[in-house]
């Protein structure tokens, strides 16, 4: 029983982590055909940013040693505003050009951006001590589960349901949504593009730079590289998904991560270090049977 | 006077002339037609009234006051809405949001807009649709989604391309009627572009009727009916097919 509740968990857990990425590259994706490949790039510049620039082993903190109500926003706002600096300095050039030159120009702000950090920190990664209260584990039902997988898990859900409140119930909501499934038609309508463009960047940022935190506090170090495998994996999922749809991200991230933990648990020994290349084989699976994605988001399928 | 005119409209890319020298005015509650067999440059005037096409001559004109270089969306924040072949809605989003993004577009508030686009579901006849998703509707029902969606904001003139496409008879004729409460009720100024000739006959009070990017003649339904010049751009005597004997 408790065996099942720790496997429960992790597959949670790893599931949040690819949906929040992967409702990040969705976002974006939906209003304006972008898949930002610079996206696991953003979740490790939100976290550097609390260190200051040093090629030591052990991280000089700059923020990080922020009360975690002061350190929270700082992180997202982080995020979110090298994502909002993207677009401007960046994608809006991009604007008109085919989603395959917007996704170079991704890689290449992605590039940009790790070396960027490279200069400051070098490739070594840092070990940081972010948020360690967190490491505690809890006991729920005779399982001991870390407190920061509930939390991630907890913090998933609320972000979701905040989102899809957002979307719903607001005026900006309302824009994205209309924009996210007809970019002209919305633009024609007279809503505002750019201020919906940037907010979705904004968004993407924010829960980038939330992921960052989830990483940084589960593995206790700081490195260059650690968006790479998340981002990969969120754009696996919203694929699966739907190229953009939202809901489709978002069930498409937490199978991936069930799937995941599950062949972890259950592969043969021999086999476990191969689990990647079985995942990725239930994910060929599934876009051979449906090509469109679980939930194919309309604005992006031709009109039978 | 108070019009909506393309005063010597003239459309040309390539050496292509799409439409030369077009005039024709929409007046307040009026009901205008736009015929005109296909390719004759319907769709590419529609898309000049609206911004969506800069003329290479001529200009549009609100009022007497030029729009030229106005976005499409300022044209519309002007008063000058349109429908599109085929709908265009936003299929993922419910019928009500469809008209209330409209209304924000416009610079509503979100209250304001849910308000009007409650109303004008319900003046349309629609307000049982409110919460079904737009793709979902049938083609009509798509079709006066449309139509009230253009008609947030209560523009001063409206541009319904080919808004009885595929339609039964009846359904045309339900159209027809709401085409007809558009510009009383409302005292918009419609402009009607139609394939179905015998509706823009029996709808119309002024009829411009456009062939290869030339107006070859204007005037009231009788006058469009005994034309000799309409008859022979519908391809001589098959014109008869298209436009029934009998109609008002």
């Amino acid at each position: 029983m408790s065996a099942i509740l720790q496997i429960l968990f992790d597959a949670l857990s790893l599931g949040s982590l690819y949906a929040l990425g992967a409702l990040g590259i969705a976002l974006i994706f939906g209003v304006m055909r972008l898949v930002n490949f610079a996206h696991g790039d953003v979740i490790a510049f939100s976290i550097f940013a609390l260190l200051w620039p040093s090629t030591d082993a052990v991280a000089v903190i700059f923020a990080g040693n922020l009360p975690w109500f002061l350190l929270v926003p700082f992180v997202l706002v982080m995020g979110a505003g090298l994502s909002v600096l993207a677009e401007i300095t960046v994608f809006r050039r991009f604007r008109k050009a085919s989603p395959a030159t917007m996704m170079i120009a991704s890689f290449a702000l992605g590039f940009v951006i790790r070396y960027f950090l490279l200069m400051l920190f070098s490739s070594r990664p840092k070990s940081i001590s972010l948020l360690p209260a967190l490491s505690q584990p809890v006991e729920i039902l005779g399982a001991r589960i870390p407190l920061l997988q509930v939390i991630t898990i907890a913090v998933t859900v609320a972000i979701l349901f905040g989102l899809t409140s957002f979307l719903k119930r607001t005026r900006f909501g309302l824009e994205m949504r209309a924009a996210a499934e007809n970019f002209t038609m919305a633009r024609v309508l007279g809503v505002r593009a750019n201020r919906v463009i940037m907010g979705a960047f904004a968004l993407s940022g924010a829960l980038a730079a939330a992921i960052g935190l989830i990483l940084g506090s589960q593995t206790g170090t700081a490195d260059i590289q650690m968006g790479a495998n998340v981002m990969l994996m969120a754009f696996i999922a919203t694929v699966i998904g739907g190229l953009g749809s939202l809901p489709g991200a978002v069930i498409a991230g937490f199978l991936l991560g069930a799937a995941s933990v599950v062949m972890q648990v259950t592969l043969p020994i021999d086999a476990r270090p191969f689990r990647d290349a079985f995942v990725y084989g239930a994910v060929i699976l599934v876009l051979i049977f449906r090509p469109q994605g679980l939930l194919a988001a309309r604005g992006t399928k031709e009109r039978v | 006077m108070r019009r909506l005119g393309a005063d010597g409209v003239t459309v040309a890319f390539d050496g292509l002339t799409a439409l030369s020298e077009v005039n024709l005015a929409v007046a307040p509650g009026r009901i205008t037609g736009l015929i005109g067999p296909n390719g004759a440059g319907k769709t590419t005037l529609v898309n000049v009234l609206t911004g969506f096409q800069a003329p290479t001559g001529g200009a549009v004109t609100l009022d007497g006051t030029a729009l030229t270089g106005l976005k499409p969306h300022e044209i519309r924040r002007k008063g000058i809405a349109r429908t599109f072949q085929g709908g265009r809605l936003f299929r993922d989003l419910p019928v009500i949001d469809n008209l209330e993004v409209t209304g924000v577009g416009l610079g509503q508030s979100r209250r304001a807009a849910i308000a009007e686009a409650e109303a004008m579901l319900d003046w349309v006849g629609i307000a049982a649709l409110a919460d079904r998703i737009a793709g979902t509707l049938p083609y009509t029902d798509e079709r006066r989604v449309a139509i009230g969606r253009a008609l947030m904001g209560r523009p001063g003139y409206i541009l319904l391309d080919e808004p009885a496409a595929g339609m039964s008879a009846a359904e045309a004729a339900d159209l027809a009627a709401l085409v007809r409460r558009i510009a009383l009720e409302m005292g918009c100024g419609v402009l009607l572009i139609e394939h179905n000739v015998g509706l823009v006959l029996e709808l119309c009070d002024h009829i411009v009727v456009l062939d290869s990017g030339a107006v070859i003649e204007t005037g009231d339904p009788a006058a469009i009916r005994a034309s000799e010049k309409v008859r022979h751009a519908y391809m001589g005597t098959a014109a008869e097919a298209q436009m029934p004997e009998g109609v008002a």
